[in-house]
């Protein structure tokens, strides 16, 4: 099954607070990593998801090989690489790249400039951060020996930060009108504007996250950044056919003939029981009609979508290379 | 709807969080202040809400203020213009009776920010920094800006609150912080910020001709022209000077906020989803609330999946199902397989959220615990937040 991205090599991924993107970057990372694929994961919030995800240690400011792909159609998988970027890393590793500043580079450290230039000034953070990521996808050859990666995946701030964390430019301009840090910020947005880049959306079938993903699509069009899809995570078992979940929204199945398949299913049958299955159906059902509704909303934005589902024994390991099955089997990598 | 008791075996029974007693809390005219805090997407804005309905409806004068609701709540509370004041919520029911009452609002930090600065530099100064590049970016974009801002609301509700008598329980939602770093630390990072060596130093020409710059400072400052150009300097040593002249003030009101929220009156709601990631990070919460000594009334839970009825195991479930499905002839038996999937689906949610919850609470046993049950609708009206109310406040004894 072919990709839905071919020419993508930046995949930005966001979505609201609790909606799993962290969970869906890592399956998509794994999910690229096929056929001898290289990829890089990145995360840029400090918070050490991946380590915590792929269970080994934390993260340093290095690209640290954590996983093997998922295998595809019998090919030989590739590897994930992962990479924890902090501000300040970024900082001193951008100088040293650049500058030859000598002994004013130790000066700015010791006059407390990078802490000021990357807990405070505000947007600078975010160029630091964003242009690490850049250099990843665009390997120059100050960078000796680093590896050139078929695909990055960014785990990028949340659906309302998204924008203007990719839109650095702009966030500097006024600050930085003119010199190297400002042409450097425009030189990146030429690649997070190009169609070698997309900004996918993590959401759930809830109201206030899909009202998010669509104000998000909607504030990066407007900065005239590339949408990719929107990852509909955590979605319900359907066991329920069509008909069974309008009856049980309105409370009428026939709980006679459960009771009587409960028997035949050889289940000990108590009122509590059946009660408790009508109940859970009609909740159930409740739910899925609210789904359904935000789903139209969702399948009416535009852009592809893919639906991974809910697992009722929580992410380890395991549940993401079947996540990254479900992703590649849908075409979005 | 008949609420289940709690399931007991191995996993249930060693649960050692005594249980949360919301309307103690709510009724107790000693409690003053709410803080209703979490990591992002736990429902910190609903349960925030539905505190401040239940204890208005209860006879406090409350106020609620809220970051991020989502639209439709905000449409229903009466507060979807964010004018950064107070309005009465309209609909409570039993209120009046009681002698209660509950206003909302909605932070609109760079007002807040705005607010701060008007009040404290003279006009011609005030105009200066709103101007600046940097204020402009400081307080619409700064990480942390957001906290600091609901804290300085907060503070400024309960100054006008005791001036007025207009409220007696200020109920606050805090942002989705990326750590609970960004909230506790806001105020102290802002007057480090400001005491801070660099800027210090970018003062020190300003503040006197006698002053030499020093030859470290020509080296960095010459760094800096370098890669971000001079205006870049230019700008920053203008916003430096120009927010010297209010620094005082900002200090002593992070200091006065840091103080109110060690205060008695003060009680810390841990939210959290029954997650992994959310709970790692309700535990970090608690720990840093007991490092800086402020006041924790609980945890809570919410979106806990409601235990399923009747005593039939996930695993015997399924096997009834797959019988079922092999066995079964009737027009209603895919249906019947159908729920018995769900049930099996709905125990091992209750059983992993149950083990994560007394993980917890094995590391934290003091902290008292509200479990609520996840609700088959999304919260958007005072109904639903009344039933969600309901919920925080019946917890098994």
């Amino acid at each position: 099954m072919s990709s839905d991205w071919p020419g993508v090599r930046l995949h930005v991924v966001t979505g609201k607070g609790g909606t799993g993107k962290s969970t869906v970057a890592a399956a998509l990372a794994l999910a690229l990593a096929a056929q001898g694929k290289d990829v890089l994961l990145c995360e840029v919030e400090g918070r050490q998801g991946i380590a915590r995800m792929f269970d080994v240690d934390p993260l340093p400011y290095a690209e640290r090989r954590i996983a093997t792909g998922l295998v595809s159609n019998g090919a030989p998988a590739g590897v994930v690489h992962a990479l924890h970027i902090d501000a300040e890393s970024a900082l001193m590793e951008y100088l040293s790249m650049y500058y030859r500043l000598g002994r004013a580079g130790r000066a700015l450290d010791r006059f407390g400039v990078i802490e000021f230039a990357t807990t405070i000034a505000p947007g600078v953070r975010d160029v630091l951060l964003t242009g690490k990521v850049y250099e990843a996808v665009q390997r120059n050859s100050r960078n000796k020996g680093a590896i050139d990666y078929d695909a990055v995946v960014l785990d990028a701030p949340p659906t309302g930060r998204i924008t203007p964390f990719l839109n650095v430019s702009d966030e500097l301009a006024g600050l930085a009108k003119v010199g190297p840090i400002k042409n450097q910020a425009d030189t990146m947005m030429t690649l997070f504007r190009s169609p070698r880049t997309a900004v996918h959306f993590v959401t759930v079938l809830e109201e206030m996250p899909v009202q998010e993903t669509a104000d998000g699509i909607a504030h990066l069009h407007e900065a005239g950044l590339p949408v990719g899809g929107v990852v509909v995570n955590q979605v319900r078992p359907r066991d329920l056919r069509v008909k069974d979940l309008a009856a049980a929204r309105k409370g009428g199945l026939d709980r006679g003939a459960i009771r009587s398949d409960l028997e035949v299913a050889g289940v000990e049958v108590t009122d509590g029981l059946v009660d408790g299955l009508l109940d859970q159906a009609r909740d159930h059902a409740i739910r899925r009609a609210l789904e359904d509704a935000q789903r139209t909303l969702v399948k009416g934005m535009g852009v592809p979508s893919y639906e991974l589902p809910r697992l009722s024994a929580g992410i380890d390991l395991g549940s993401l290379y079947e996540l990254a099955a479900a992703l590649r089997d849908q075409g979005m990598a | 709807m008949t609420r289940t008791h709690p399931r007991v075996g191995p996993l249930v029974a060693r649960t050692a969080a005594a249980p949360l007693d919301v309307d103690a809390l709510l009724d107790d005219p000693g409690t003053g202040i709410i803080v209703c805090c979490g990591s992002g997407g736990v429902g910190k804005t609903t349960t925030s809400a539905a505190l401040a309905l239940r204890a208005a409806e209860r006879g406090r004068k409350v106020v609620v203020l809220t970051i991020d609701p989502a639209r439709r709540l905000a449409q229903s509370m009466g507060i979807e213009a964010l004018d950064n004041t107070p309005r009465p919520v309209a609909g409570l029911v039993g209120a009046a009776d009681h002698g209660g009452s509950l206003d909302a609002m909605m932070l609109d930090m760079k007002r807040t920010f705005d607010e701060v600065v008007e009040a404290q530099a003279s006009p011609e100064k005030a105009r200066q920094i709103l101007e600046n590049p940097f204020y402009v970016a400081l307080s619409s974009s700064f990480a942390g800006t957001q906290e600091y801002m609901a804290m300085e609301k907060l503070g400024q509700l309960q100054r006008d609150a005791q001036a007025a008598g207009t409220y007696d329980l200020i109920v606050v939602d805090t942002p989705p912080s990326r750590s609970a770093l960004d909230f506790l630390d806001a105020p102290e990072r802002l007057s480090s910020f400001l005491d801070g060596r660099f800027v210090r130093l970018l003062l020190a020409p300003a503040r006197g001709p006698a002053r030499i710059m020093t030859a470290g400072l020509g080296l960095v400052t010459g760094a800096l022209s370098k890669i971000l150009g001079g205006q870049f300097i230019t700008d920053l040593q203008t916003f430096v000077a120009a927010l010297d002249t209010v620094f005082g003030g900002f200090r002593a009101r992070a200091q006065q906020t840091y103080a109110l929220l060690q205060a008695p009156g003060t009680a810390f709601l841990v939210v959290a989803a029954p997650e992994a990631d959310a709970l790692r990070e309700a535990a970090y919460f608690v720990e840093r609330l007991a490092e800086d000594r402020m006041p924790l009334a609980g945890l809570v839970v919410n979106r806990a999946s409601p235990p399923p009825q009747g005593e039939l195991s996930a695993d015997e479930a399924m096997a009834a199902a797959t019988r079922l499905r092999r066995d079964g002839a009737s027009a209603t038996a895919p249906l019947t397989a159908g729920l018995l999937r769900l049930h099996a689906d709905r125990q091992r949610m209750v059983e992993r959220e149950a083990a994560l919850r007394e993980r917890f609470a094995a590391a934290h046993p003091s902290v008292a615990t509200a479990v609520v049950p996840a609700l088959a609708g999304d919260v958007h009206d005072l109904a639903g937040l009344r039933v969600v109310g309901e919920l925080l406040a019946d917890q098994p004894s």
